[in-house]
């Protein structure tokens, strides 16, 4: 290639990049105004009636949430067919969500989102209020299920919670001797390196919920509700923990692996691990500390431009009947919000209602602390709480 | 003229004419063939690039969590300011360059056995030994290794067999070194292997004839020969370390994050600026050891 060659591609190429700069800086324009009106909050609740199924539904859903022994017999109804998208976190799930301009990108439409990715989904304008009576289910929901914090913002509904499970705190029996009582057991220098803890920033609720009743003093009253003070001393009592634990598990298989391994023999994890590991004769034990435990509630989220509202409301719909509560509820090892599907639980497996503590009296519902977005409003008027952003740089650096 | 041209021609006199203008600006005919490979990487592979660059300058909004278009540098601030975020590329930079040597040491000798003394059946079992990891997934190798280096693993066994004690490595950070050394090697014999292989048998035969030893002519002739080779492959260990986040995150420990964990998390969170100019700290420092390997003539040798 001669030397005037090279300069003409050279100039070619420059133009070229120039162009690539304007297209990318177009395009994220482009994207910018799309994500501030769907930022405006919408007052309008929903359809007045459920139409005919468009045929598909599209959902992000944690594993198992529509699994096929429960959602055949929804497609077979309905016509609607289910296309899923498996997430491995909360994170992924927001990430999805806000994906191709937000709003579920105009190819989502619901999400089975926890109580920590749902009020981020719902100040993103990424959900829409969901008409709630026809959902007839609802009626039967255990109360606190009904309008909880992390999915109903002033009597607006932005979706119907599907199932819940507690965060419990599981040992090894042949390893830890006595058997720990108290969440202290994981603050504990005895068990350095036996530790592990789910990789999360929503995670420093647990410490908090401690500190709530070991350090009275700080004045905690929701560990979702932290301002700078107890926040600090709950990252404080975080970084101490670091040197104890010896794994920060991403996925609960990745926990349940190192106890089935022998690499930790204590940490904070959920029930269907501990059903697993059982099953597998692994010899560990759950405890729920008397004073409860933080916990994780699940809701179906509408998405904002969801292509397919009518087959969403009636997966909503179907979801939260008595049977198919039940199915998925040992499916994937949780506990539903209809307490009407306790008697066909019971049919599935003997005594799995019980077990799975859905015939508890309400005051057991009450020592549960549930999963919800960290925001500066907690409610004193004064918006000094720490955010979700400052928790997740905090457990940036507790863990980093 | 005209009235030789047979029926049906203007078209194939269009032909010859674009033919003709073609021959006579080979630039014009060069940048038509050019056109769709160049505009696919400058906006497909330099777009994306850019993209990442402009909004490592924007910012969240606090409340909704939505990407606000204001230039500030806060970003890089908070890099910059937060010890965290050193730590992280420390550890980052710090194991990719361990995993580098390490594959380089082991690399080397391998390679050389494969190059000038196997026989060719035995080379292309070594071939082969060297490329099976790489049927399997990574994912799969790398869960392989967690059950491996497992308290209860099979290392521990082998170890309390013949008399000696748990070794504790698991989910730690040299068990993240062991495994991104065992999963990028082949990047490095490789490209060692066919730097050593093109070295004249008769420079080794004039070494010694000089009255080189072994050592002198390893020393002296060797290794500046296969130098180019060795840095080629460091380029491929030390990038593929530095990019991952998937190996801290199954066999690493508590502190074993890295750059791609921490911006996997801001990206879920969802602070896609943040994670922007977090990622733009590999591409420095990838440019930079880019450098230093053109320097040493690495892109000389592929």
């Amino acid at each position: 290639m001669s030397r005037a060659n090279r300069r003409y591609l050279g100039w070619a190429a420059l133009g070229l990049l120039t162009g690539a700069l304007a297209v990318a800086a177009a395009g994220c324009g482009g994207g910018s105004s799309s994500s501030k009106s769907a930022a405006q909050t919408t007052t309008t609740v929903g359809p007045a009636s459920i139409g005919k199924g468009e045929g598909a539904l599209n959902l992000i859903e944690w594993p198992y949430y529509s699994d096929p022994s429960f959602a055949n017999k929804f497609t077979q109804q309905t016509g609607c067919k289910i296309h899923r998208k498996d997430a491995g976190s909360s994170n992924e799930m927001v990430a999805l969500m806000r994906a191709g301009g937000g709003g579920g990108g105009g190819q989502w439409d619901l999400v089975s989102a926890s109580g920590d990715a749902s009020l981020r989904l719902i100040r993103g304008g990424d959900v829409k209020p969901v008409n709630i009576k026809l959902i007839p289910s609802w009626n039967d929901f255990i109360p606190i299920f009904k309008s909880p914090a992390h999915n109903t913002i002033n009597g607006v509904h932005y979706g119907v919670s599907l199932q819940w499970g507690p965060n419990v705190l599981l040992y090894n029996k042949t390893k830890i001797k006595p058997g720990p009582t108290s969440w202290g057991a994981l603050y504990d220098p005895k068990y350095k390196g036996e530790i592990t803890i789910p990789n999360n920033p929503i995670q420093i609720a647990d410490a908090a919920f401690y500190l709530m009743h070991s350090q009275p003093d700080l004045g905690i009253k929701d560990p979702y509700e932290l301002n700078k003070k107890q926040f600090d001393a709950t990252v404080a009592l975080l970084k101490k923990q670091r040197k104890l634990v010896k794994l920060y598990w991403n996925y609960d298989t990745d926990g349940r692996s190192a106890f089935a391994n022998g690499d930790v023999s204590l940490g904070a994890i959920w029930p269907v691990d501990t059903i697993a590991l059982q099953a597998k004769g692994v010899p560990v034990k759950e405890v729920i500390p008397s004073v409860g435990a933080t916990g994780w509630a699940d809701t179906w989220m509408l998405a904002k431009h969801a292509p397919h509202p009518n087959c969403a409301y009636l997966w909503m719909k179907y979801a939260t009947t008595p049977q198919v509560e039940a199915k998925q509820a040992l499916v994937f090892g949780e506990t539903p919000v209809n307490p009407k599907a306790c008697p066909f639980m019971d049919k599935i497996q003997a005594g799995s209602c019980a077990k799975y503590h859905l015939n508890e009296p309400l005051a057991y519902y009450n020592t549960i602390k549930f999963w919800k977005t960290p925001i500066p409003n907690c409610g004193n008027g004064k918006n000094d709480c720490m955010d979700y952003n400052a928790w997740q740089t905090a457990w940036t650096q507790i863990t980093g | 003229m005209a009235e030789l041209v047979e029926a049906g021609a203007p078209l194939r006199s269009a032909r010859l004419r674009i033919s003709a203008v073609l021959w006579r600006r080979p630039w014009l005919k060069l940048s038509l063939l050019l056109a769709a490979p160049v505009l696919a990487f400058a906006v497909v592979y330099l777009g994306a690039l850019v993209s990442l660059f402009v909004s490592a300058f924007w910012q969240i909004d606090a409340f909704t969590a939505a990407v606000v278009h204001k230039w500030t540098l806060d970003n890089f601030k908070t890099l910059w300011n937060d010890h965290t975020y050193w730590r992280i590329t420390g550890r980052t930079i710090g194991i990719a360059a361990a995993v580098t040597v390490t594959d380089a040491v082991l690399a080397f000798p391998l390679a050389y056995f494969m190059a000038r003394l196997a026989t060719p059946r035995l080379r292309a079992l070594l071939f082969i030994a060297v490329l099976l990891p790489l049927w399997s997934s990574y994912l799969v190798r790398i869960y392989a290794w967690r059950t491996i280096l497992a308290k209860d693993g099979a290392l521990n066994w082998f170890l309390n067999g013949i008399g000696l004690p748990d070794t504790g490595l698991a989910y730690t950070n040299t068990a993240m070194w062991i495994v991104f050394s065992y999963v990028w090697l082949p990047f490095m014999v490789l490209p060692v292997y066919a730097a050593l292989e093109r070295i004249p048998d008769n420079y080794l035969e004039a070494s010694q004839d000089l009255g080189a030893k072994g050592s002198r002519t390893l020393r002296s002739v060797i290794l500046p020969l296969a130098l180019p080779g060795i840095v080629a492959g460091s380029i491929f260990t030390f990038s593929l370390t530095l990019g991952d986040f998937i190996t801290p995150a199954l066999v690493g420990g508590a502190g074993s994050s890295f750059i791609g964990n921490v911006v996997h998390d801001k990206v879920g969170q969802p602070d896609i600026p943040f994670a922007a100019a977090f990622a733009t700290v590999p591409v420095v420092v990838m440019g930079i050891y880019l450098l230093i390997a053109r320097r040493l003539g690495a892109f000389e040798a592929v």
